[in-house]
């Protein structure tokens, strides 16, 4: 072998390996939101009566609008895989679009949410807010967390779908190579599976 | 490789990389290719443990008598605390996944590269990201942290030094572990080489792939209790401060969910480069391979259900303190099964004393030594009379330092000439080995004394009747960093002028002796079929590169 020779193949590509791969990060993301299930179990336990008091408090209808907005976002992006797979790149345009619309919507509904609440003096460190029992300032300082790192991964996961619905418009991402879209769209069904968690456990138990 | 097309020649890694138009330092910075990154790893993995180690030295020097010696109290709390920072986040986590775990899983699977290259390259940059952070963290306002690397709650809160920053490098450290974790459990499902069941994959791949699961299952939890502190320390909101109503013990709680499966994150991969290096100097097949391999699973198993042992004295509850207790005895005996199996793969071996057998050696009676005291501090009766003592340094530091560090040293005499394609001074080595048998002794086991007689660890002062002792650790510090410049001088003098390696010195027999030193950039030019048992010395002979390099 001491000429040198060249060897053509065709470039590594293993999507099931990609897929896993994607799953096992999706793992290591609901064990960071357990610690903060974990935390709030505790708390929810040791100020039983607080947290009901604190969550009378919430917006139930902004809750409950995210909710059908996010879930609605999860079909969308479910549907523009399936659009890509049979070949219909413009619809799976379409419905990534819509998917980002309506993580924006989510995104300014929680803007009015929590502004109303700082405006009311409800934050993490205010006066009002410790003046409250021990109880309510942390059902208010896991609110805050908790829907906040939310709304990090909401961001992120807007990123995530729209960096490959540009890659879906260039044709990198098509009918037989759909791997990205497949992952992504699993990132964003994870967004949404936390907030299924955190709607009953911060509006509805009372 | 990307454009389908790689050149057959008889380059190696180290000279064609897989950057196309990088050259010099760019073609190291940007390579995607795993033994490049493993490599880098290790330059900047050296660099940290040799900072830590000098820290150590600092520490012992100030120790050597009581009272003041060569810095105030303050400074010798920020230098305890950056010692454990840097030894355990930098240095031992990492150390020999990221460095051997990168370099020989590939080559040990008989595959070209990990499943994610350039995954991979990301998280080499976030370890440095972590890494600048930690060093940033020193020098601006507020002064390096202090409060020591267990960051413990009510006075990581308080303090006004650089909490937050230096938390948040262990956050992004965290990161890197967690992608490359993700990527090593990915690569041993979907690469191994055709024919390689998973019960003839060598037992550095099975420890490596039970790590890369706990770095993938605990790893996160550390995550979220960081950011808990960084959020409790910029905007109080109370989670864990009991003036809010938050619990310090649950803090407690979140970081030894993390920190103690960690200490398998770090010991784990040892064990595998133990079980690679004994059956090749015995020139025997391992003892009970199924039992290792399996011991490594039920180590990262039950190694979760153990992290309260840390905790008898914070106030849990006793009938916690005995299951958590309970617990910790039953998962010292996977390690039991391993150090037993080692032990009888030498039995009736032909034993040929190269130095990286004699460095496991040191570890087998370390190991144990550190292993058994830990028996001693998982009983109840006596952890509380030794808690929080030298007694605890000193086990953690046999089990370590000892176990970790000493196979890091190992696997670095056993690979080097593999990795570089270059050979080290045999002698000089042999005397490193001795060496630091000795140095490690006269340091640690005099801390089992004092801790037993009641030195509370990370103190400032003492009483003096501990000065001997203490005398007799800080001379074996001395000796200890001794030590660690020869083993720095004999690497670097064997990659400078060191006689060329044979490609298969030592006459092992797993996938990476089977190409030449250094290995070409995608490994195998064609995927080997596995047909052998890992650890089968009858292939020996019919090797291309067979014992003493007599190519075929």
């Amino acid at each position: 072998m001491s000429n040198p020779t060249e060897l053509t193949h065709a470039p590594h590509r293993d999507d099931v390996g990609a897929r896993m791969g994607m799953w096992l990060f999706l793992f290591t993301e609901l064990l960071l939101f357990g610690g903060l299930f974990l935390v709030y179990a505790v708390y929810r336990h040791e100020y039983y009566s607080q947290f009901r008091v604190a969550a009378l408090e919430l917006n139930l209808s902004i809750g409950a609008l995210n909710t059908v907005i996010l879930l609605t976002s999860s079909l969308t992006v479910a549907l523009s895989i399936g659009a890509l797979q049979k070949g219909q790149k413009h619809l799976s345009v379409m419905l990534l679009l819509i998917t980002d619309i309506l993580a924006l919507a989510f995104m300014v509904n929680k803007y009015f949410e929590w502004s109303t609440k700082i405006h009311h003096g409800i934050y993490p460190g205010s006066e009002h807010l410790l003046n409250l029992p021990d109880g309510q300032i942390l059902f208010y300082g896991l609110y805050y967390i908790m829907t906040g790192l939310h709304a990090l991964y909401i961001i992120i996961g807007l990123v995530f779908l729209t960096i490959v619905l540009g890659f879906v418009i260039t044709g990198s991402v098509n009918k037989d190579s759909y791997v990205k879209l497949e992952n992504a769209g699993l990132y964003w069904h994870l967004v949404d599976l936390i907030w299924i968690f955190l709607f009953p456990l911060f509006y509805l138990i009372q | 490789m990307a454009n389908g097309t790689i050149a057959i020649d008889d380059k190696s890694f180290l000279e064609e990389g897989t950057t196309k138009k990088a050259t010099g330092i760019a073609s190291w910075l940007f390579s995607t290719d795993h033994k490049r990154i493993g490599l880098m790893y290790l330059i900047a993995i050296a660099i940290f443990f040799f900072t830590g180690a000098i820290l150590g030295v600092l520490m012992r020097l100030e120790l050597i008598a009581p009272g003041r010696t060569i810095m105030d109290a303050q400074t010798y709390n920020t230098i305890f605390t950056l010692h454990g920072v840097i030894m355990i986040f930098l240095f031992i986590i990492p150390g020999i996944p990221a460095v051997f775990g990168n370099f020989f899983l590939p080559l040990q699977l008989g595959a070209k590269d990990v499943a994610f290259p350039r995954l991979n390259l990301l998280s080499f940059w976030i370890y440095l990201i972590g890494a600048a952070l930690v060093l940033i963290s020193l020098f601006v306002e507020g002064g390096p942290i202090d409060t020591g690397w267990t960051f413990y709650i009510p006075y990581s809160v308080r303090t006004t030094t650089n909490v937050s920053l230096a938390i948040f490098a262990a956050f992004v450290l965290g990161f890197s572990s967690i992608l490359t974790g993700l990527n090593f459990v990915t690569t041993v499902h979907r690469l191994r080489a055709p024919g390689m069941t998973y019960f003839k994959m060598p037992l550095f791949v099975w420890s490596t792939y039970a790590t890369a699961w706990i770095q993938i299952i605990a790893t996160p939890v550390i995550g979220i209790t960081i950011l808990l502190v960084v959020l409790e320390r910029l905007f109080g909101v109370g989670i864990f401060d009991p003036a809010l109503g938050g619990d310090p013990v649950l803090f407690q709680h979140m970081f030894w969910i993390y920190s103690h499966p960690a200490v398998y994150i770090m010991i784990l991969p040892a064990m595998g480069v133990v079980s690679e290096i004994i059956p090749t100097f015995a020139r025997r097949t391992i003892f009970g391979y199924r039992a290792i391999a399996m011991s490594s699973l039920a180590i990262a198993f039950i190694g979760y259900l153990v992290w309260a042992h840390h905790m008898f004295t914070s106030g849990i509850s006793e009938t916690a303190a005995i299951i958590f207790s309970f617990l910790t005895f039953i998962v010292a005996l996977p390690s039991a099964i391993k150090v037993f199996n080692w032990v009888a793969t030498m039995y009736k071996g032909s034993i040929d004393p190269q130095p990286p057998f004699l460095w496991v050696m040191s570890f087998i009676f370390l190991f144990s030594i550190g292993g058994l005291t830990g028996l001693v501090l998982g009983a109840l009766v006596t952890d509380v009379h030794v808690h929080d003592t030298y007694f605890v340094v000193a086990h953690f530091h046999y089990v370590m330092f000892g176990g970790t560090g000493t196979i890091f040293f190992a696997a670095l005499y056993y690979w080097f000439p593999k990795m570089t394609g270059k050979m080290y001074n045999l002698k000089l080595a042999k005397f490193n080995a001795a060496l630091f048998f000795v140095a490690f002794n006269t340091l640690y086991f005099p801390k089992f004394i004092m801790g037993y007689m009641g030195m509370p660890r990370r103190y400032y002062d003492y009483l003096p009747e501990f000065q001997n002792l203490q005398v007799v650790s800080t001379v074996g510090s001395w000796l200890m960093i001794i030590v660690i410049c020869l083993i720095i001088y004999n690497l670097l003098s064997g990659l400078l002028n060191g006689s060329k390696a044979e490609a298969n010195p030592w006459g092992g027999v797993t996938l990476e002796w089977h190409i030449a030193s250094p290995p070409p950039l995608e490994n195998f030019h064609e995927i080997p079929e596995v047909t052998h048992e890992p650890y089968d010395f009858s292939q020996l002979k019919n090797m291309k590169y067979g014992l003493k390099g007599e190519s075929k």
